[in-house]
């Protein structure tokens, strides 16, 4: 290898931006989702109550302000260690009507079947939700029932949608953050999404971890108790608690500031990701919630939390900020700033 | 975490920047090989907390990046078959080809899956006998003893629905290539610590020697890659040309020999293109002449390829270190993660998407 290579100005190609087809992208709650809701969503439906972009839209009756919002929740496997795609089913939908501050009353179930599909397993999943909802305190008190040929869906797939009611001195949404306001997750990060990569079983890894799906509008009630000026409140879901303060700060018109030695991670989890090239600020949660709250109520609200069931691992994972707005900062361990953006189309294990 | 939590532990790390600190008396320009160190060093923000005089470039060491675009095409004109199984390390998928890419494929009905080893594929090849099998065998040395080790289980379990499509690539040939090029401005390397973990680094003297630089072997956490500069930088200021060992704990010189051999057992040195840099002599791996019938480039008839490149992409560039992401006129605007332009910013490993993704306000502030 002795003689000089000659080196080419290569270029490389211009792929499909993936705006003519559905690709498993647009299901991933990252930038692919935001914008398909954005461009092919809400222009035809728009009105002032969708538009708000909170986990439930807000109505007026008189006197009583309702919380609507549905969820569609498909999973594979159905089970997998911590729960299933009927608590998932109940606990989504209780749990985007808890982040504007309501109180769930009332879901109602839709399920669409494959042929073929064994009557116990839904027996079971079934039985799951009917847990799930007495835990919650919510009533199913309507459904629908659809079944398709072999291989026209994977199993089984259900939709919930649900009301809660929101009480006259309770104003939350996505856009109160306010700068000076504290940041903070009800536990650890990322639980959910590696529990179920795990079970799924395709990527031959196992981890010992279980997903945290759970209800969380009972930590809400203890939390509206304290009287403390909560602004925020989101669950970070598909795309996780990057994506979800990414949907805050735009929606707030504000900046995040994180400190990466404050987010409260599994080891096990940790471990995973690491392995996987994962970064467990983009991994899907299902029993958490982000709370942006004012500074000086922040103590107070942290002892409740971690009082109460499903928020023990309460933590202040960073503040708000001025500038920049619109976008997350992260203040790294060894002390740089980075940006964290959004999670861009599906997460992929990395190479090496 | 053991093992990861203390080499990302503050203190530690920033001894050794004061460190780089008081030892550095003028400008230097380091190139780091790997899309692993590039992806550590943006998301840890190491290259904000370097004096001045320290300019890190990023290498071509991102086997996705430098996966040649017709061999992508291969790859969508094989996924596309109903008789075929694709599988594949993640980040591939999102990689264009021309016009197409794997998600594309899978959305139109494509069976395309994404594995963690090759040897699950083996195994998917095992479970759907009716159906022909196919593993993306990319990467540099650090991939290539699994790749490897897939094709040889599957000749020793008889299983003959299985073939890879390969495209290896070499790091030494790269940097040859790169600090012979008359534009090279690179002045010492921080070498892939987990390629040398695999192949050690006996075939890094000569070209120390040849080109009169130092070449550091460097591990991926903040520690290992402060600790890698620093000994770079060290040498520099010195005048000394050679090779250092800074990742001891996990290479040694000789590296791993049963990974070795088993490369050597499956795969022959060949002409390799790359991907923003053009073919560099003796730089890749192809299957050994005893392992053709696993050549998925045999098996299927794809030697009809058609390729068409866009021109906007300075990604050769980037590759080679000769300019920064956001040198690129298209960086952040019309070439995102989710619509790139260019390898570079498909990858996580790639260069720009590494810049998108961690540090685009900071670039856009200066």
């Amino acid at each position: 290898m002795n003689e000089q290579i000659t080196l080419e100005g290569l270029a490389c190609p211009m792929p499909l931006p993936h705006g003519e087809q559905i690709v498993l992208g647009h299901g991933s709650g990252g930038k692919l989702s935001r914008d398909l809701i954005a461009k092919l969503f809400l222009p035809p439906f728009d009105n002032p109550i969708l538009r708000a972009g909170d986990d439930a839209g807000v109505v007026n009756f008189d006197l009583t302000r309702l919380a609507i919002s549905t969820d569609s929740h498909v999973v594979a496997p159905l089970f997998f260690p911590g729960g299933d795609i009927g608590k998932l089913a109940v606990c989504g939908t209780v749990n985007d009507l808890a982040m504007l501050g309501a109180t769930p009353r009332y879901l109602t179930a839709g399920f669409i079947l494959e042929e073929g599909l064994e009557i116990s397993v839904l027996e079971r999943v079934v039985d799951s939700m009917r847990e799930a909802a007495q835990e919650a305190r919510v009533q199913i008190i309507a459904g629908d029932t659809k079944v398709v040929q072999r291989g026209k869906a994977d199993s089984l797939y259900i939709n919930t949608a649900g009301v809660g009611e929101i009480a006259c001195d309770v104003h939350i949404s996505g856009a109160n953050a306010r700068a000076g306001d504290v940041v903070i997750l009800s536990g650890t990060m990322g639980d959910h999404g590696i529990a179920v990569l795990s079970a799924r079983g395709d990527l031959d890894f196992e981890a010992n971890v279980v997903s945290d799906v759970a209800p969380l509008n009972h930590l809400v009630a203890a939390m509206l108790e304290t009287g403390a000026r909560i602004h925020v409140l989101r669950d970070p879901t598909r795309g996780g608690v990057a994506t979800t303060l990414n949907e805050i700060a735009q929606q707030s018109n504000i900046g995040i500031v994180l400190h990466e030695d404050a987010l409260p991670i599994q080891p096990a989890v940790a471990a995973a990701c690491e392995m996987l090239g994962f970064d467990p600020l983009y991994v899907a949660n299902e029993g958490k919630l982000i709370a942006i709250v004012a500074r000086d109520d922040a103590e107070k609200i942290l002892r409740v939390m971690r009082a109460a069931r499903y928020g023990e691992n309460a933590a202040i994972i960073g503040h708000v900020s001025n500038e920049p707005r619109g976008r997350v900062l992260m203040k790294t361990s060894i002390g740089s700033t980075r940006v964290v953006d959004v999670l861009m189309g599906e997460m992929l294990p990395r190479i090496c | 975490m053991k093992y990861i939590t203390e080499y990302r532990d503050a203190k530690l790390v920033h001894g050794v920047l004061e460190e780089i600190r008081r030892t550095v008396t003028r400008p230097w320009t380091l190139m780091e090989i790997c899309g692993g160190q590039t992806h550590a060093i943006v998301r840890h923000g190491i290259d904000q907390l370097l004096p001045r005089e320290v300019e890190l470039v990023h290498g071509p060491g991102c086997p996705v990046c430098v996966t040649p675009l017709e061999l992508i095409d291969k790859a969508l004109a094989i996924a596309s078959r109903p008789d075929v199984i694709f599988t594949s390390y993640g980040d591939m998928l999102r990689v264009p080809g021309s016009g197409r890419d794997l998600f594309s494929i899978r959305a139109n009905g494509g069976d395309v899956r994404v594995v963690y080893s090759p040897l699950d594929a083996v195994k998917i090849a095992q479970q759907n006998p009716d159906k022909q099998v196919v593993f993306f065998a990319i990467g540099f040395e650090t991939t290539a003893p699994a790749n490897a080790m897939s094709v040889v289980q599957a000749k020793a379990l008889g299983v003959k629905n299985f073939s890879i499509l390969v495209s290896h690539v070499c790091v030494p040939p790269a940097m040859h290539a790169i600090l012979s090029s008359s534009v090279n401005r690179v002045q010492g390397f921080l070498a892939a610590g987990h390629v040398n973990a695999v192949m050690g680094y006996w075939e890094y003297p000569p070209l120390a020697e040849k080109y009169h630089v130092p070449i550091v072997v460097t591990g991926f956490e903040p520690l290992d890659i402060a600790q890698g500069i620093l000994v770079a930088v060290q040498m520099l200021e010195q005048g000394r040309v050679g090779v250092e060992n800074a990742y001891a704990r996990a290479v040694t010189r000789d590296g791993n020999l049963p990974a070795q051999q088993v490369i050597d057992q499956v795969f022959e040195l060949c002409d390799r293109k790359w991907r923003g840099i053009g073919t560099i002599p003796l730089s890749g791996w192809r299957l050994r002449p005893a392992y053709a019938e696993f050549d998925a480039e045999s098996r299927f008839d794809v030697s009809n390829i058609e390729t068409n490149e866009s021109p906007l992409c300075i990604a050769g560039q980037i590759l080679q270190g000769l300019k920064k992401p956001h040198d690129c006129s298209a960086f952040g605007t019309l070439c995102t993660p989710e619509h790139p332009l260019g390898a570079t910013m498909v990858s996580s490993e790639g260069a720009c998407a590494a810049y998108y993704k961690y540090g685009r306000h900071m670039i856009l502030e200066n």
